[in-house]
């Protein structure tokens, strides 16, 4: 945006923030990066490690390093599976949206209910929902003769996690194309009626490319999200069974808070916030580029 | 016809939604020999046992208040630091502008499960730990990004003659920036609260690692309803559709908004 006036005493204003965030965040990191960098013998008394820990945790062939691939795997396949089916369902869901009327009030609170749930509670729920002594989906699976159990089989654990997934954050992509397809002017309907557009031309070549935007928003906070999750594992199945569920929060937890391996946890932290951080400014750039479109 | 298509892709959205609170809710109201003696979709007999234990436990209590308390001071920290940074991201340019907003809200993408052991030495160091400060604190690595992300949004739908305007008029920079500015953005300032309060309220892994018994937040609460003699299924239910009710109050409120909200008032 050039016609924005040069100000440097804007500084002041987001020194504030500057502060906060500092502190919350650097102050930590450094925390973090120290452990990473060096080795305990016990009694507090730490010595230079170099990068010995991240050549552990990036080397397949160590113990860490095969949990940590394993992890990162499991990680990675569940954000793409959240992604293929929650962003066309999204869309889909917002299409079915009803653009005026009474109902939007209601029925926008109904949607978004899910969200404001806190997270341990929604693994709470589907424990019990997913049981399938006292739960009304896995009773109502094993009664339809399929073997569901989701302590014990890996794929029903699996299809637990993403089911609750789906059913938790959805709702967002809902709520973010359905703000996009508001903004479509009725004109452009009108226009396409008039041409005698059909249903599937009409979202081909108006809705998709007005919901451009905001999809790559929900692209990118649903790959976060899915990405960090942790409390709703941790609650359902605990990482298991086994490890088919252990995801690389829940393994890094574990290390850090549980088997106090700080120099692998903290390793571990980095490798992990450097992915994030990558994926994280990829879509960023993706963002300013279609403002700079729009905009020239 | 097309129509009736849509109806019912969409009731049957909204049924999928509401079938785990539904299994939830009426299984907080029947006794546990009822839950674990096999599945009824109605409770034989309507008791409030688990919800009458809940409210006479003064842990229980202590934790819901515990909860809303750093929750209130997470969202009144947030949005006050968060509106003159939005502002200024949003009005002008500056040294390094671009690069500090990407920074900001790379804390938005980062893991709590990282930050879960360093933030427990922290607020050990400092003192604070087991405290609400803690937790409203230890929050705003997320929520302030979030807050400044969408002020920011709803900022940009300001015109900047208003700002101009106020200027020749001969009002100061604070007393326009209160006085005039401030009710303007109403709205994005409801939404950043709201999605503030959200994400405080949801999150458990920092809540319940930075606080022991004294700040024990109400979802931390929650385990003690596994005990050595088994779950307290009832009672869990009940205290799980005790934390849906603030979010469904909040949300009324913000309703029409946070559609917008969650385009980070980008539409």
């Amino acid at each position: 945006m050039p016609d924005k006036p040069l100000n440097n005493k804007a500084w002041f204003l987001v020194l504030p923030v500057l502060g906060f965030v500092l502190f919350s965040s650097l102050v930590p990191m450094m925390t973090v990066v120290n452990y990473a960098f060096q080795d305990t013998m016990g009694q507090n008394h730490f010595f230079w490690n170099g990068i010995a820990w991240f050549r552990h945790l990036l080397d397949p062939s160590t113990d860490s390093g095969q949990r940590f691939a394993g992890a990162l795997t499991r990680t990675l396949l569940f954000s793409l599976a959240v992604l293929a089916i929650e962003i066309p369902l999204g869309i889909a869901v917002a299409l079915c949206m009803p653009r005026h009327g009474r109902a939007i009030g209601p029925l926008l609170v109904v949607i978004a209910l899910p969200m404001l749930i806190p997270w341990n509670v929604v693994g709470t729920m589907w424990q019990i929902f997913a049981r399938q002594d006292i739960g009304l989906l896995g009773a109502a699976l094993n009664g339809l003769g399929i073997p569901f159990n989701d302590t014990q089989y890996p794929v029903s654990a699996w299809s637990t996690i993403l089911m609750m997934d789906v059913w938790h954050w959805t709702s967002m992509v809902v709520l973010l194309c359905y703000a996009g397809l508001r903004a479509i002017p009725d004109a452009f309907y009108q226009a396409a009626r008039i041409d005698g557009a059909r249903r599937w031309a009409v979202f081909i070549n108006i809705e998709l490319p007005k919901l451009h935007r905001v999809l790559v928003i929900a692209v990118l906070l649903r790959f976060m999200e899915s990405f960090m999750i942790y409390t709703e594992p941790f609650v359902v199945t605990g990482g298991g069974p086994g490890e088919a569920t252990s995801f690389l929060s829940l393994d890094l937890v574990k290390t850090a808070l549980g088997q106090l391996d700080l120099g692998n946890a903290a390793a571990m932290s980095l490798v992990y916030l450097l992915i994030s951080l990558t994926v994280c400014w990829v879509f960023f750039t993706a963002m300013t580029q279609i403002d700079r479109r729009r905009e020239g | 016809m097309r129509h009736a298509g849509r109806r019912i892709g969409l009731g049957l959205y909204v049924l999928a939604l509401l079938l785990p609170i539904y299994w939830l809710v009426i299984m907080s109201f029947k006794t546990n020999t009822e839950i674990t003696s096999g599945l009824t979709f109605w409770p034989r007999h309507f008791v409030f046992l688990h919800y009458h234990h809940i409210f006479n436990d003064p842990v229980w209590r202590h934790g819901f208040l515990t909860s809303v308390t750093y929750v209130a001071l997470n969202t009144v920290i947030s949005v006050t630091i968060a509106l003159p940074a939005a502002y200024a991201f949003n009005r002008y340019r500056f040294l390094g502008d671009k690069h500090v907003f990407f920074w900001l809200l790379s804390n938005l993408m980062a893991p709590p499960a990282v930050y879960a052991m360093p933030f427990f030495n922290l607020y050990y160091a400092v003192g604070l730990f087991d405290t609400v400060w803690a937790v409203a604190l230890a929050h705003c690595l997320f929520n302030v990004p979030l807050a400044v992300w969408i002020l920011e949004g709803f900022i940009a739908g300001v015109p900047r003659e208003i700002d101009e305007t106020a200027e020749i008029d001969g009002y100061s920079f604070p007393r326009f920036f209160v006085r005039i500015f401030i009710p303007l953005i109403g709205n994005g300032i409801g939404v950043a609260a709201f999605f503030c309060f959200m994400f405080s309220w949801v999150e458990q892994l920092l809540a319940t690692t930075l606080t022991a018994t004294n700040a024990q937040p109400f979802i931390a609460v929650m385990s003690r309803t596994y005990s050595a003699a088994g779950m307290d299924w009832g009672l869990l239910a009940a205290a799980g559709v005790l934390t849906m009710i603030p979010g469904a109050l909040v949300i009324w409120f913000v309703r029409n908004h946070i559609a917008k909200g969650f385009a980070l008032g980008r539409v």
